[in-house]
């Protein structure tokens, strides 16, 4: 099971507190950029929506464990994501 | 004990999806998952093209939304993703009362998120924020309201069920269900609340922030 363990989490308890910490800090810097920081709007959005997917991705890496999952479901998480584009931008094309 | 063997063998599970490398419930989630990747995509989706067209009938942030109060609710989810990965780790290593205690926490700090949501959604219908056609009106935001009260109920409802998966896995521990060797529900339980706490980690940043 010791093998089991370190293949699941890769995953030791400071691993998930320094994600938690990361994920903390982050959310702090997300929230003081359009309330304190006087960036341009353009430039806030790309910096929130960087912070928002570099978040999204910690959790899917080490929370969901994904970054020690088999090659075949990463790939498998992977191609809905194009898809999700894919229909967002057909729809504005539409709008 | 190979890579595969050591995924399938996570679960307890006798059902394996071989092909996959994970056990069924487990590859059965993820398939769950990417079809509600879809379906937040629809919502978010609809909420850009709308904002985009209409970007006079959006407030900024801060100026309606009640900002501080929602980062700390994110913050709340946030602890319960790492309470909950502690659940987990705890069972891996067969430590019962970690997995009690964790998955506790975890359901707590999930009602408490409701808590807060339930109390933002008071506050701001109370100052006529609220999810019909003369209510948005009323706040000079058209579409506003409706975009709002979708994505963010829709989401709460997604902390409910889990919070309510939660409290089952809380009273299963306490019947000894589960062991080192067989916890894939607390495993995928687990998938479904990193989940939802990544989702509010997008809609937090889209409806609050930008």
């Amino acid at each position: 099971m010791e093998h089991a363990a370190a293949h699941t989490g890769g995953a030791s308890i400071k691993a998930y507190m320094v994600v938690f910490g990361t994920l903390a800090v982050l959310t702090v810097i997300e929230v003081l950029i359009p309330l304190r920081f006087g960036f341009p709007k353009n430039v806030q959005v790309i910096l929130l929506v960087f912070l928002a997917l570099w978040k999204a991705l910690l959790v899917a890496l080490y929370y969901m464990h994904l970054r020690y999952e088999p090659q075949r479901l990463k790939w498998m998480v992977i191609a809905p994501l194009p898809l999700a584009v894919i229909l967002v931008m057909a729809v504005l094309t539409e709008f | 004990m190979t890579t595969q063997a050591a995924a399938l063998d996570r679960g307890g599970m006798d059902a394996t999806e071989v092909g996959m490398g994970v056990y069924n419930m487990k590859l059965g989630m993820w398939v769950f998952l990417l079809s509600e990747v879809m379906f937040f995509t629809s919502l978010i989706g609809g909420y850009i093209i709308l904002r985009g067209a209409h970007p006079d009938m959006f407030a900024q942030p801060g100026v309606v939304l009640n900002v501080p109060l929602t980062a700390f609710n994110t913050f709340l989810l946030i602890c319960s993703s790492v309470t909950m990965v502690l659940a987990f780790a705890g069972i891996e290593r067969g430590d019962q009362a970690k997995l009690k205690m964790w998955l506790i926490a975890t359901a707590v700090i999930g009602m408490a998120f409701l808590g807060v949501q339930v109390y933002e959604y008071i506050q701001l219908s109370g100052h006529g924020f609220v999810p019909t056609v003369e209510g948005y009106r009323a706040e000079g935001a058209p579409l506003y309201g409706t975009t709002f009260y979708t994505m963010t109920g829709f989401h709460g409802f997604h902390v409910l069920m889990g919070v309510l998966a939660l409290w089952y896995l809380v009273i299963q521990a306490f019947r000894g269900k589960y062991t080192a060797g067989s916890h894939g529900a607390v495993e995928i339980t687990g998938l479904y609340w990193h989940f939802v706490d990544l989702v509010w980690i997008i809609l937090f940043t889209i409806v609050y922030l930008i």
